[in-house]
């Protein structure tokens, strides 16, 4: 079944005939502006497929485009990182998280290194997976670390009503939990980066809805296209953006066989129960107001946040990875190009910055999948 | 066998060993070297020049769909010997068991190296065990090694198999899919099962690198089988090697739906997933029919496709994709896919 859905979408004859007509289609938009357009995609995801399928390439120099803060690791701030290795460092803790955080940096060091040193970290494919570990554990006080955007947030939020539900008490949540609207709302605050329109995240607005981005339309006054991850989708996003770059901004949804107007009320509904919106830190861009979740005062017992406040009262800020640009990079000011570290000691084997140490971060994407000059 | 399980005694060298290596061992490996039990294995001197290899086996889990350590163990030091041009003849091996391995587990394996060797055509003629303390070990680690005697046709002028024979339009081939025995073991390791199951390739690749030999005398430049790091980290490899280019058509490359949908769920890439029943082949392109016609007549050789060619250039290996673009391979990089041999 799922053949039959993916095939067409990844046919190489269609793709070439798209592919063409987005070409010429852009090119007789940049001729008539007189300069390449410029083009963010938010979404990390989107960044692997465009540069696994060559697409960021064979659309220049007629649209440049640059790399969104879309992927939850890269933008997982280096003070929750040293906070959640202090964590790791307690008699009787145990850290769970997801594979990609283990190696990415704070400012003393990574959970890989801690883990090296004797610190209980554990990784898990869910966070399911982490309430298991704390059941079959009872002994030990199992914390998760909950990293992600929309489409992760809601498994961790169904975990701590099953906790609660089970009462596991020795099961702890650390929500790393970012909503993406605040986010991409602090880059398109930023007058230093300069897009013309924003490739939207399909898997993200499978949660929210299309109708999460419309401030991006009315309040910046540039259109917005929200696409899928095989070739054939991201083309026809691209393309569709192009048809309709000539009328007032909107929003488009080109990703219609997955996303609705209004998103997924039961996710909705789980996030709504578990969390509540907080200001939350993101590497590169600071402080958003409204854009981390925090867990609701209901589920205060299990929230790590609340419960091991005393392990990390002592802790220094934390200090800048000399010479690294993720802050940039995760903004769309530079890419990772422009970074002196890039291919020089920061590699997917070696990673300085965070956005080398994630599959979806912007490095690792450009180091992965090197573009043939 | 009395006790289910390897105990520490079993390799004291004294009544326990004696038995596992009469009742288990030798019912399984039954070359008469080995059977006469002597210190050394007295061998009859070689047609030709030597070629020796030896390999360890970690993979956990000890078994898998397709195989198991022991198939792996004997295919693994087989396809070393095979690739380099040599008819793989003997083999040693060596066991290190850690206590409370399952018996019925120890024999499973051991069955399946006599299985491999017998398909493979070589002989085990040398063994040892050894065990350790519960927690030492991982249930079992085997090493073997081999020796291979090279075919006579390698032995002419200019006829090595190093890459340095490898010319601009020099064809590529694979002898079939990419990536089902790295896939394999990572979708054990995360639990994970398929609609469509996969299953490891492992299998020893002598008759068919035999035969490729037979129809394509002289003509074959360069072979390698890419198990670690995959295809593209071997390409690199003998690109680098040779300071040539090596251009790889995407659309060309066989990968089973089920690879690269699993691939695709796991953040994976076929091209960088192991392979143990596979090689990859470098011939002159006159000879590219007749050498993909010779892999594809053999069962282990059926989906062998022609990926792509060699090109004047530096040492860069170019992936075409689908749409036109191109995309520089390198090496696997920072991924860690421990443990899968």
């Amino acid at each position: 079944m799922l053949d039959e859905i993916i095939k067409p979408l990844r046919d190489p004859v269609r793709g070439r005939q798209m592919l063409a007509e987005i070409q010429a289609r852009w090119h007789t938009l940049a001729a008539r502006r007189g300069r390449p357009i410029v083009l963010m995609e938010f979404c990390g995801t989107h960044t692997v497929a465009l540069a696994r399928t060559g697409i960021r390439s064979l659309l220049l120099p007629e649209v440049e485009l640059k790399s969104g803060p879309g992927c939850p690791v890269c933008v997982t701030d280096a003070r929750d990182l040293d906070r959640a290795i202090a964590l790791a460092s307690v008699p009787g803790v145990t850290v769970a998280t997801f594979g990609d955080l283990l190696r990415v940096p704070g400012s003393r060091g990574s959970l890989q290194e801690a883990r090296a040193q004797g610190a209980d970290v554990q990784v898990v494919a869910s966070p399911l997976d982490a309430l298991q570990l704390a059941i079959a554990h009872r002994e030990r006080q199992v914390v998760f670390l909950a990293a992600g955007f929309e489409t992760t947030a809601p498994a961790t939020a169904v975990t701590v009503q099953a906790a609660a539900r089970q009462g596991v008490e020795n099961f702890f949540v650390y929500s790393l939990h970012k909503m993406t609207p605040p986010g991409l709302r602090a880059v398109l605050g930023d007058r230093e980066i300069g897009i013309d329109g924003v490739i939207l995240p399909g898997h993200v607005s499978l949660i929210v809805g299309r109708q999460a981005w419309d401030f991006v339309a009315e309040e910046h006054q540039l259109p917005g296209v929200v696409a899928g991850f095989e070739p054939v989708e991201l083309l026809a996003a691209l393309g569709l953006m192009a048809l309709h770059w000539d009328e007032e901004p909107q929003i488009l949804n080109a990703y219609e066989r997955v996303v609705r107007e209004r998103g997924n009320g039961a996710a909705q509904q789980a996030l709504a129960e578990s969390f509540v919106p907080v200001d939350a830190h993101w590497r590169g861009l600071g402080l958003l107001p409204g854009s981390g979740l925090a867990l609701a005062e209901r589920y205060r017992q299990w929230d790590a946040v609340v419960q091991f406040a005393d392990c990390w009262r002592d802790l220094e800020p934390p200090k800048p990875i000399a010479g690294c640009r993720c802050g940039d990079v995760l903004r769309g000011v530079c890419t990772p190009l422009d970074c002196r570290l890039f291919g020089q000691g920061c590699s997917p084997a070696t990673p300085v910055g965070p956005c080398m140490v994630s599959q979806e971060g912007t490095c690792a994407a450009y180091a992965r999948f090197a573009v043939a000059k | 066998m009395k006790q289910e399980q390897v105990l520490l005694a079993h390799g004291d060298g004294g009544q326990l060993t004696h038995q596992l290596v009469q009742e288990l061992f030798l019912r399984y490996f039954n070359f008469p070297a080995l059977q006469a039990l002597t210190d050394a294995a007295l061998l009859p001197p070689p047609a030709g020049r030597l070629a020796v290899t030896t390999d360890s086996f970690v993979v956990q889990p000890l078994f898998f769909p397709g195989g198991d350590i022991g198939t792996l163990a004997v295919a693994g030091t087989v396809n070393d010997l095979a690739v380099s041009g040599a008819k793989p003849m003997y083999l040693t091996a060596g066991f290190i068991l850690e206590e409370g391995l399952l018996l019925v587990d120890l024999e499973r394996v051991v069955a399946s190296m006599a299985e491999t060797a017998r398909d493979a055509g070589v002989a085990i003629v040398a063994g040892d065990t050894k065990v350790v303390e519960r927690g030492r070990g991982d249930g079992l680690y085997i090493n073997t090694a081999g020796i291979g005697v090279v075919l006579p046709d390698l032995d002419g002028e200019g006829a090595s198999l190093d890459g340095s024979r490898i010319g601009e339009g020099d064809a590529v081939l694979i002898s079939g899919t990419l990536g089902d025995h790295g896939l394999t073991i990572m979708a054990q390791r995360a639990g994970i099962a398929f609609d469509t199951p996969v299953q490891s390739d492992c299998a020893p690749l002598s008759s068919l690198i035999a035969a490729l030999q037979e129809n394509c005398l002289g003509q074959v430049k360069w072979m390698r089988d890419p198990t670690r790091g995959g295809v593209a980290t071997t390409l690199k490899e003998i690109a680098e090697v040779t300071a040539k280019d090596i251009v790889i058509d995407e659309q060309a490359l066989p990968v089973r739906d089920a690879v690269a949908d699993g691939a695709a769920i796991l953040g994976l890439d076929p091209l960088y997933l192991a392979n143990e029943g596979k090689v990859l082949v470098i011939v002159a392109p006159e000879a590219r029919d007749a050498a993909l016609a010779a892999l594809q007549a053999h069962p282990l050789g059926r989906e062998a496709a022609c990926i792509g060619h060699v090109s004047g250039g530096s040492g860069q290996v170019y992936l075409k994709t689908p749409l036109g673009g191109h995309r520089i391979l390198n090496r696997l990089m920072g991924e860690s896919l421990p443990r899968i041999c």
